[in-house]
């Protein structure tokens, strides 16, 4: 089909592929739940099919991001403000590939057992998935809105998924504060759209600087608002102390997943402070200035929890919480350094986190007295091979040398260096005082076992190859460590350069112009021909915003 | 060249795999896998030397992430082979004692592998040419001495010993990559060279304090200089072929090789030389002296060590030429007799199954060569002549009395020295005569033995060049030194020959004095008391780590219940309250009301304003009253409907009562389940702190909500009125909102019902409640069915439903309606149902999979999303064609009502799925 046919009859194929991530999973998702009553074969065929399709197409917008400027789609054909976006570029591109690699072993991990819980498993994990793929994707802060519910939703279900006294209750404290959370979000999103009168971040890039000090006050607080959500999504303390309760008790598979989970807040941090609030906020105080402290606040408390946990899975979950410390740090110096060293570490937090949770549960399955408490007593069944994927996941986690997690906390720590003395300090000391627990956690695990046998069953060979596959991600991250800093330090380029997303969304091609040619049409040309230019007020938002009070006065 | 330099750094990597994977063929054949990739390496250093020792400096690059710096760049100079030189030549001697050392038992390929790991890391720390690179390699060294230390896990001692050499090495590592990224910052870049080439930069900086402070401390700690010298004795807990490597030989000399590498860049400076040299000195007679009062043989030799190294940081300090090469060449030798001992000990520990110097004695006996062996290195130990030890020694006593220019001051550093070398050869003296000498001992484990063969060759080969060097030092060692001396120095080297006699002077008088004086010491002391009478438990470094490692664990532990745990009610609180917060924070200074006026107020409106403050204030004194509640929840609903219906918003009030009645529906099913009342969880302080927050979180949105509605702002929505009857192709612009303009977003929202539904269907799937036997007033439970009046009323609900359903789906797009507010009709509808013919009757003539339902009207709605794909146009774009069918003339149908018939399903499964669990639970408690 020649580019001059497919520019008339309608849009060529390839400029579908940023509803692609959102599409997939719905599809499989809604299949899974007609095909609940066939056989759990059947279900993890079509989930795995899913699984490698997923990967397939992270990798391909990952190349097409790579290759060009942002990808923007106009869902039900509206032009940009009005319609819904999804937009794909570098950073998307690469939290939907990390979500694909590191749910891949996760899904494994479960079919090795935990998706007997019920009859929903594959289909729950499929809607997981399009929340995580929905919010990367979405360029309306609205549908980031819609599909948080759906991430809220569905984690809960997954946690509840073969329920048990403890899954439940850690669940019911996720879902009470998130939706306390969503009611905030709403909360936010009005503010925000009172203030400015539109949803689409892109719009809201352009129309947010002009804002007039009159509704600056409520811009602002919805703003701030904002951050508390994402904050709380991203399980940031002193909000987030949810997370190591609530992973210690979800399906191992789960936890893994829900590493990508925090990540979703971190994202949203980072895509809707670099393109739609930097300009307007004097600084420090502003909302994006509180980054920095939340993600030392996280940094510190983490390792104190770190250091009071008695059993494994919450000492995972609290090294968790470190690492996304590390990352919010990283994110909260708003330079291009900080989101070059997050984007690198986003992914290797994820797969660390991931892999710690699957070892964990690993370690306790195959300890039937003591479970995952950091007890010495009853050795595992497989030592050599636990201890091997336990030092991979915590050497990783904690920042040792020589795995990705001291190449991230390495960029961390040169994009942090001019406020080097109370960010380095905090670093460091967290990864000595992480360091300390996870060498006792291991000479309790792995030391002090004593002659006795263990009753404990090997894991079977998907379980451990899917613990594996995480680590072997981890490894790999490091040696790949060349390719993904420039990936990360394009991807930070892309970030600051706000008008690229602006001139993606806003040049969509819009087969059904609406008749009559609205206003918009125009303002979003002349943001095309023009560029994007944060420090001067777009003309038609100030004009309108200076001149509505005088209109609303003659009404 | 750079293929070989690169195999180097590589080799030990490769072969740390090969010991498990030869495991298997015959039982030494770990010990040989590892022992060839050793010989490799040395073989490979070996190679290389010619370039090294004409004193050429080669680099070689290979690119790894080069934003960060971190290159993985190989330096081969004459500092870089003469340690590679010590790593792999006493990595092979070592891996040839350690076949003869472990028992067979023991986990050998897990031992080899991590020996060849931490010779692969030392042999990084000393290649690297990149400073990140070296820290990355350092911090490896520590994980795998961790890991060697407490090879014997089973043993406390080494457990504790391991984890404290990996906090104390390890911080000293985050203090040194802390030094080095300031170092990077100032120079420009990590390389050696440049750090080296930029002395003048880093020496003027205003941050040289720090740099110079944290590289220090990373090699304080590595080299155990006092007072973070304490992990080094407890790290003899490893295995002995592991002491004789890591803890003597290597590891503990890499502190040593970065105080060399950077002296160039960060030496020559007064803080230099004041910190260097007084920790020097301090550690080389504190531990001299301990080493003495230690009985067990690995503790005497550790504490050695640790004075030796203390020597050669003392001789580091002192900053002139010479210095730099006495303490290149004390290392070296140190090296040589420090391994030789400990393997001799190690053979001792071996044939006579103890350590303890005060039960052994008389061994020369049993043991007459390696006593023999023991007693050559002891000797260089002590510095006698003729020895390699005697060599260096007297260099650093001459250095020590260069420091005329100090005054008094400059005294102490030779009467330290002075003192230490008697320390010395008192322990030396100890260490031989203890053990081979004097009567025989009684008490040993088992009749002592000689060593077998492969034990003793290795302390033969060492014993012999400390014997080589002592004697020819100008054809054996001299070439190393000079290149070595020359990498270090970074500068012509200062003039010096080593022979053994320099005449009678200061130093020999000195050497003479100590060994008069220290064999004297030997023999006149008292040391029956282990070193613990002497000293207070708790001034000992590991004691004091221990307690503070336990103090800050306990402190996390005493903080931690705060935030851990079940505390539902607090996490809430610190959410609200932060929110509170920082939306001041965001709105301060700001004006509340904008300028749109406020619409005055009909009586209506403040009645039913009245009613929901009675309502929401009831709701929150009534809370542990449930039926109450929901009563008022309800209330609270339907004036909130009222609310839409007065302000124009038919679909929203439409909506909003059937979810109130929906909600409420099933809560009260739900509650059936459920005790009547909710048990009183707060105490009384708490709940004023929640009802505070409570009031204060409502005005702020109370406020918030003022400022919006009284903003004039132009918003999108003036387009979506615009254009809704054209392009949407419908009237009611909040239907065609939902299905059309950001039909996304409902796909979306249906999702979220549907997995409700299912997450809902699986945790109740297997849940089976007792039903309690009496109600809450204590009546019994009637077993007969609903009334018949109900019954009666309630079967024509479901076809008047039904067709209710029909009418608002089909008018929704152009009058309020639409397939949202339908499925709620239809739900209710069937609902009604359950509630008066029970669910085994409905069930019975309405068989089907609710979830289904769900899922295909999922899967209408995505399809019908993908239909606009087909001509190529967005997903969910809608058309409005317009029809002529016959009879009815023209007709104009949204393509959007497909996806509306879409959510209409998805909304009916969702609610039956609910319904049809909790319905099936009172199934199972009939069956």
């Amino acid at each position: 089909m020649t580019a001059s046919f497919a520019d008339l009859a309608g849009l060529p194929w390839a400029a579908h592929w940023p509803v692609v991530p959102v599409l997939l999973p719905l599809l499989f998702g809604t299949l899974l739940v007609l095909l609940s009553r066939a056989s759990l074969a059947v279900q993890r065929t079509v989930g795995g099919l899913a699984m490698l399709v997923h990967l397939g197409v992270a990798s391909a917008l990952v190349a097409l991001a790579e290759a060009g400027p942002p990808l923007a789609y106009a869902v039900g054909d509206w032009a940009a403000p009005f319609g819904i976006f999804l937009v794909i570029d570098r950073l998307s591109a690469w939290m939907l590939l990390v979500t694909a690699l590191v749910a891949l072993p996760a899904w494994a991990y479960a079919c090795a057992g935990e998706d007997r819980g019920g009859p929903w498993f594959h289909a729950l994990f499929q809607f997981q998935l399009l929340g995580i793929h929905g919010a990367f994707a979405t360029g309306d802060l609205f549908n980031l809105f819609v599909f948080f519910e759906i991430l809220l939703i569905a984690s809960y279900a997954l946690l509840l998924h073969g329920a048990n006294a403890a899954r439940a209750r850690a669940a019911v404290h996720v879902v009470v504060l998130n939706l306390v959370g969503s009611a905030l979000f709403l909360l936010a999103v009005g503010c925000i759209y009172a203030a400015v009168g539109t949803l689409n971040l892109a719009d809201l890039a352009v129309k947010a600087p002009a804002i007039t000090p009159e509704d600056a006050g409520l811009l602002q607080t919805g703003a701030f608002l904002l951050l508390i959500v994402f904050a709380l999504k991203a399980a940031a303390l002193p909000l987030g102390f949810w997370l190591p309760p609530a992973y210690a008790a979800a399906p191992a598979a789960c936890a893994a997943l829900f590493a990508v989970l925090t990540k979703v807040g971190v994202y949203s941090i980072l895509r809707v402070y670099t393109l739609v609030f930097p300009s307007f906020e004097p600084g420090p105080e502003g909302p994006s200035g509180l980054v920095l402290p939340l993600g030392l606040a996280t940094l510190a408390l983490g390792a104190i929890g770190a250091l009071a946990a008695d059993r494994l899975r919450p000492l995972a979950g609290h090294l968790v919480l470190v690492s996304i410390g590390t990352l919010l740090v990283a994110v909260g110096t708003f330079r291009e350094a900080g989101y070059a060293a997050a984007v690198y570490y986003v992914a290797h937090s994820t797969f660390a986190g991931a892999a710690l949770f699957l070892v964990a549960d690993l370690v306790a399955r195959q300890r039937r007295t003591l479970g995952d408490r950091l007890d010495a007593g009853e050795p595992v069944r497989q030592p050599a091979l636990l201890a091997a994927l336990f030092a991979g996941g915590t050497i990783a986690i904690v920042g040792l040398p020589p795995l990705s997690g001291f190449v991230g906390k390495l960029a961390v720590l040169q994009a942090t260096s001019p406020d080097a003395e109370r960010v380095w300090v905090l670093l460091l000391v967290g990864t000595l005082l992480t360091v300390v627990v996870v060498a006792r956690a291991a000479s309790a695990l792995f030391w002090r076992t004593g002659d006795r046998p263990t009753e404990g069953k090997p894991a079977s060979r998907l379980a451990s190859a899917a613990a594996a596959g995480c680590v072997a991600l981890l490894v790999a991250l490091t040696l790949a460590a060349g390719p993904a800093f420039d990936y990360a330090n394009a991807t930070a380029r892309q970030l600051l350069d706000r008008s690229a997303y602006v001139e993606a969304v806003f040049t969509v091609p819009s087969l059904s112009a609406p008749v009559g040619g609205a206003p918009h049409l125009a303002e979003a040309a002349a943001v095309a021909e023009r560029g994007f230019a944060p420090t001067e007020p777009p003309a038609p938002a100030a004009a309108s915003s200076t001149a509505s009070p005088a209109a609303e006065g003659e009404r | 060249m750079d293929t070989a330099l690169l195999a180097l750094a590589l080799v030990p990597f490769v072969g740390a795999l090969l010991p498990a994977a030869a495991k298997r063929l015959f039982g030494l054949a770990p010990a040989v896998a590892a022992g060839a990739t050793a010989v490799l390496a040395l073989g490979l250093v070996l190679w290389l030397a010619p370039a090294a020792l004409d004193g050429g400096t080669t680099v070689h690059r290979w690119e790894w992430v080069p934003s960060l710096g971190l290159e993985l760049a190989l330096r081969w100079d004459g500092l870089s082979f003469l340690f590679a030189l010590l790593i792999t030549s006493i990595g092979t001697l070592v891996c040839v004692y350690a076949s003869g050392y472990l028992e067979p038992h023991e986990a050998t390929p897990r031992f080899y592998g991590l020996l060849l790991l931490f010779m692969g890391a030392m042999l990084g720390i000393v290649l690297s040419e990149n400073l990140l690179v070296l820290v990355i390699c350092w911090e490896l060294t520590s994980i795998a001495s961790f890991l060697l230390i407490g090879f014997r896990g089973h043993d406390a001692d080494s457990r504790q010993g391991a984890r404290l050499a990996l906090l104390v090495t390890g911080s000293g590592g985050l203090a040194l990559l802390a030094g080095v990224l300031l170092i990077g910052d100032a120079v420009g870049s990590y390389d050696v060279s440049a750090v080296l080439a930029a002395a003048g930069t880093l020496q003027q900086h205003p941050l040289y304090g720090w740099m110079l402070g944290l590289v220090l401390f990373g090699a304080f700690t590595k080299s155990a200089q006092f007072p973070f010298h304490f992990w080094l004795p407890h790290a003899m807990a490893a295995p002995t072929p592991v002491s004789a490597y890591l803890h003597s030989a290597t590891m503990v000399k890499a502190g040593i090789f970065l105080l060399m590498r950077l002296y160039p860049a960060l030496g020559g400076t007064a803080e230099w030389f004041w910190v260097v040299s007084t920790a020097g000195a301090a550690t080389l007679l504190f531990a001299s002296g301990v080493a003495l009062y230690k009985h067990d043989l690995k503790g005497l030799l550790a504490y050695s060590t640790v004075s030796h190294l203390g020597l050669i940081v003392l001789l580091m300090g002192l900053g002139t030429p010479l210095s730099e090469v006495a303490a290149v060449f004390h290392l070296i030798n140190h090296a040589v007799f420090k391994a030789s001992l400990f393997m001799a000990a190690g053979i001792v520990d071996h044939g006579a199954g103890t350590r303890d110097m005060r039960r052994l004695s008389g061994l020369f006996r049993f043991m007459p060569y390696t006593a023999t062996l023991a007693l050559v290195a002891a000797c260089a130990m002590a510095g006698v002549p003729l020895l390699n030890g005697f060599l260096s020694k007297e260099m650093f006593l001459t250095e020590t009395l260069q420091l005329r220019e100090l005054g008094w001051a400059g005294l102490v550093f030779p009467a330290a020295a002075t003192l230490a070398s008697i320390f010395t050869v008192a322990y030396s003296t100890r260490f031989v005569h203890d053990v081979f000498f004097g009567g025989p001992s009684r008490d040993l484990p088992h009749e002592p033995h000689e060593a077998a063969r492969w034990l003793r060759f290795p302390v033969e080969l060492l014993v012999i060049l400390c014997l080589l060097v002592g004697l020819f030092p100008g054809a054996t060692v001299e070439p190393i030194l000079r290149a070595a001396a020359g990498a270090v120095l970074q500068a012509p080297l200062p003039e010096f020959t080593l022979k053994i006699w320099h005449g009678f002077n200061l130093p020999l008088a000195m050497s003479l004095l100590a060994l008069a004086g220290g064999v004297t010491l030997y023999f006149y002391r008292r040391y029956r008391g282990g070193l613990h009478d002497y000293v207070p438990a708790w001034v000992q470094g590991k004691r004091l780590t221990e307690a503070a490692v336990a103090f800050v664990q306990d402190g996390a532990r005493a903080f931690w219940p705060g935030f851990d745990g079940e505390r539902l009610g607090r996490y809430l609180f610190v959410l609200v309250f932060f929110s509170l917060l920082v939306g001041l924070l965001g709105y301060a200074g700001a004006p509340l009301v904008g300028p749109r006026p406020v619409q005055p107020a009909s009586a209506v409106d403040v009645v039913a304003t009245v009613l929901l403050v009675l309502a929401v204030a009831a709701t929150v004194v009534l809370h542990r009253e449930r039926l109450a509640a929901l009563a008022l929840v309800g209330v609270i609903g339907l004036i909130v409907a009222l609310a839409f219906a007065r302000f124009s918003a038919p679909d929203l009030a439409l909506t909003q009562i059937l979810v109130e009645i929906v909600t409420l529906l099933l809560l009260l099913l739900a509650l059936r389940w459920l005790p009547n009342r909710t048990p009183r969880v707060a105490l009384r302080g708490r709940q004023a702190r929640d009802a505070a927050i409570a009031i204060a979180a409502g005005a702020g949105c109370g406020a918030l909500a003022l400022a919006m509605l009284t903003r004039p702002v132009d918003t999108i929505a003036g387009y979506f009125t615009a254009t809704a009857p054209g392009e949407g192709g419908g009237y009611n612009v909040v239907n065609v909102i939902l299905v059309d303009f950001r039909g996304f977003d409902t796909l979306g929202e249906i999702t979220v019902l549907g997995i409700a539904a299912i997450g809902i269907a699986a945790l109740l799937h297997r849940l089976e409640l007792g039903r309690p036997a009496l109600d809450p007033l204590g009546r019994a439970w009637a077993s007969r069915r609903n009334s018949l009046q109900f019954e009666v009323v309630a079967r024509p609900l479901l076809p008047v439903g039904l067709l209710v359903s029909a009418y608002l789906f089909l008018r929704g797009h152009n009058a309020p309606g639409g397939g949202f507010i339908a499925g709620l009709v239809t739900g209710v509808a069937v609902f009604v149902q359950y509630l008066a013919r029970g669910a085994t009757w409905v069930d019975e003539r309405l068989p089907l999979n609710y979830a289904h339902v769900m899922g295909w009207g999922l899967a209408i709605a995505v399809v019908s999303g993908l239909g606009s794909l087909a001509f190529r146009h967005p997903f969910l774009t809608s058309s409005t064609p317009t029809f002529e069918l016959p009879l009815l003339g023209e007709l104009k149908f949204a393509s959007a009502t497909f996806f509306d018939l879409g959510v209409y399903l998805a909304v009916v499964g969702t609610v039956l799925v609910i319904l049809a669990e909790l319905a099936g639970l009172r199934r199972q408690e009939r069956g």
